[in-house]
């Protein structure tokens, strides 16, 4: 799956000299994993599993980011008895840990569970980050992803993504007759649940940067429509009257507009919605097909994707719809602009020579990468840190025209770090939400 | 209506021609414009089709014509099954029809949603042009959500990139 990667020395500065702190910089390559101890969340004895449990959430996303090696506690010198018991640093820099997770739960007298962390630099004796937080039992997966945010983002400078969900669709059934389910999980893929019962076709959920609403396609009533569906209530509701096929939505990065495109006599155009008024402003002009459009982070600017050249291909427009110039210029096709939401990339499916890749490149067009490939790989997703993508990939059906499978996989922008995301039934259409606490 | 299809299945009682439909889905089935409303019953699967219905349309007239891959302009191969549904929909003047608009999996799914529409299109307007009244003709991409035919293969795509055009009951 991993195509090429002209990049670059990985480093990991840690605090060998006087200033310098344990830290991963995540922009470059390939390096070895920064060593890390978690262990168990100490407790009173009727909360030990919780202890166990939050302890393993949080090495199970710390290693699944690749950045992070998790050390067996076989190795460990020392055990902790208390969260103020300072941790003995010659024990753990002889195991070579650099990093160390010391962590408490306790079951409140209201039920409630609090759950503390302290982040040390084994080699400085320093303390990095200490958090406590207070929140409903049922809750604790999500804490144990906030501490994993706050490590991550303690140690490689960059945002977390860990508290996080992921809303796709789940298939089931046979290729001709697909059952395709709204569904959501964490990012780690606990908790999944699907929203619709699969009797309606859906397509393409997008979250919300702002609210717990998603936008999708969906073939209700055979009249295929953009929807929204607001994930606490259950809501769904149809987004606006147009007289053709709306597809392909986006919400802006504030969440007040959605884009979409609507297919009508032939002709795909691109619209902006305005969510609150419901007005309707329509951006591109062009007999071609224009579609799948997303916004820059600053709303500045949409890229989309066209044939208006004779072929599929990346454009980027100002978001008023003026100043359309084609930014993809390498061979194949190209299709699923997806801007980052740091700025500096935007993803893209790329189709050629029997082959499908997902790649980035700037939004000037420069610095094309492709980070995997396979029979057909689409749709990618960022993390919204903008250092992680998703999509799906479907493998090829058989002489018989069975064995065809699509899957979730995330990779690092990097280019590796790939592997699959578990999902109970065959997932396609990812797509990632914002940071949740 | 109902006098009518009566009238018909007694007509074809004494007509007692049997035709054996190749089954949906074949690219090049067999057709003949003159059988549009004629007496003679059509049977698949021993059962018989009645005049007027999608099953009849789809027997009769290819219901399906194919597309080169990305593309949705109308082959010369398929005009000859394009006029025969306008001769249908002329007989059948009460008739409605939608045209499904279909794409291989060898794109992705937006774009393929959008050629699907512009596929289907295709099929409508020559209709139109033929003299059927738009309102008559709806149409719907599925982009490649429902192909007819699974397999990774250029003999699948090719049965797969269509328009399908159906009677609405």
């Amino acid at each position: 799956m991993r195509i090429f990667l002209l990049f670059v020395m990985f480093m990991v500065a840690f605090s060998s000299v006087s200033k310098a702190e344990v830290s991963i910089d995540i922009t470059g390559g390939r390096a070895a994993p920064l060593p890390i101890a978690v262990p168990d969340f100490i407790s009173i004895k009727e909360d030990i599993a919780i202890g166990r449990d939050v302890a393993s959430v949080v090495m199970a996303d710390l290693k699944r980011s690749g950045l992070f090696r998790i050390m067996g506690s076989k190795a460990f010198l020392q055990k902790f008895d208390s969260i103020n018991t300072r941790p003995r640093f010659a024990d753990w820099k002889v195991i070579n840990a650099q990093a160390l997770v010391q962590g408490r739960v306790e079951t409140l007298k209201d039920g409630r569970l609090r759950v503390e962390f302290r982040l040390w630099d084994v080699f400085s004796s320093q303390q990095l980050k200490g958090q406590a937080y207070v929140t409903e039992s049922s809750n604790w997966r999500s804490v144990a992803h906030i501490i994993s945010d706050a490590v991550y983002e303690r140690i490689t400078g960059e945002k977390g993504y860990f508290d996080t969900r992921i809303v796709y669709i789940g298939e089931t059934g046979i290729q001709t007759n697909r059952v395709k389910r709204l569904a959501i999980m964490d990012q780690d893929g606990a908790n999944n649940r699907f929203l619709t019962d699969g009797s309606t076709l859906v397509l393409t959920p997008r979250f919300s940067p702002t609210s717990q609403e998603i936008t999708y396609f969906s073939y209700f009533n055979d009249v295929p429509r953009v929807y929204l569906f607001n994930i606490n209530t259950g809501k769904q509701e149809l987004l606006g009257n147009f007289p053709g096929m709306t597809f392909a939505p986006r919400f802006s990065p504030n969440g007040k507009k959605i884009i979409i495109s609507m297919a009508n006599k032939g002709n795909t155009e691109i619209y902006e919605m305005e969510l609150a008024s419901r007005r309707i402003k329509r951006l591109t002009k062009h007999p071609a097909i224009d579609t799948s459009p997303s916004y820059s982070p600053d709303s500045s600017r949409i890229t989309f994707n066209s044939d208006r050249g004779g072929s599929q291909q990346i454009y980027v427009m100002n978001s008023n719809g003026s100043n359309v110039r084609r930014i993809s210029f390498g061979k194949g096709r190209y299709a699923t602009p997806v801007w980052s939401p740091r700025g500096d990339y935007i993803a893209f499916t790329k189709m050629y020579n029997k082959t499908f890749y997902i790649g980035v490149m700037h939004p000037d067009g420069s610095g094309e990468r492709l980070l995997a490939s396979g029979y057909l790989v689409e749709a990618p997703t960022w993390a919204p840190n903008g250092r992680v993508l998703m999509f799906f990939q479907q493998t090829k059906a058989d002489s018989d025209g069975k064995g065809a499978t699509s899957k979730l996989y995330s990779i690092d922008l990097t280019g590796y770090n790939e592997h699959v995301v578990i999902t109970p039934t065959d997932a396609s259409d990812p797509a990632w939400s914002p940071i949740l606490h | 209506m109902e006098n009518y299809i009566t009238k018909f299945r007694l007509l074809s009682l004494f007509a007692a021609v049997t035709l054996v439909a190749a089954c949906s889905g074949t690219a090049d089935r067999a057709y003949d414009g003159g059988m549009i409303g004629g007496t003679m019953t059509v049977t698949r699967d021993g059962v018989e089709i009645r005049p007027g219905t999608t099953e009849d349309f789809a027997v009769r007239a290819p219901d399906r014509i194919f597309f080169d891959f990305d593309k949705s302009s109308i082959s010369r191969e398929s005009l000859k099954a394009l006029q025969f549904q306008a001769d249908w929909l002329k007989h059948y003047s009460n008739k409605k029809v939608v045209v499904e608009g279909h794409c291989d999996e060898r794109g992705t799914r937006e774009y393929n949603l959008a050629l699907g529409e512009r596929r289907a299109n295709s099929v409508k307007d020559y209709l139109v042009s033929k003299g059927i009244r738009s309102s008559r003709i709806k149409v719907i991409s599925y982009g490649k959500e429902r192909p007819a035919v699974v397999g990774s293969n250029e003999s699948s795509w090719s049965q797969n990139r269509r328009a399908v055009t159906a009677v609405v009951k």
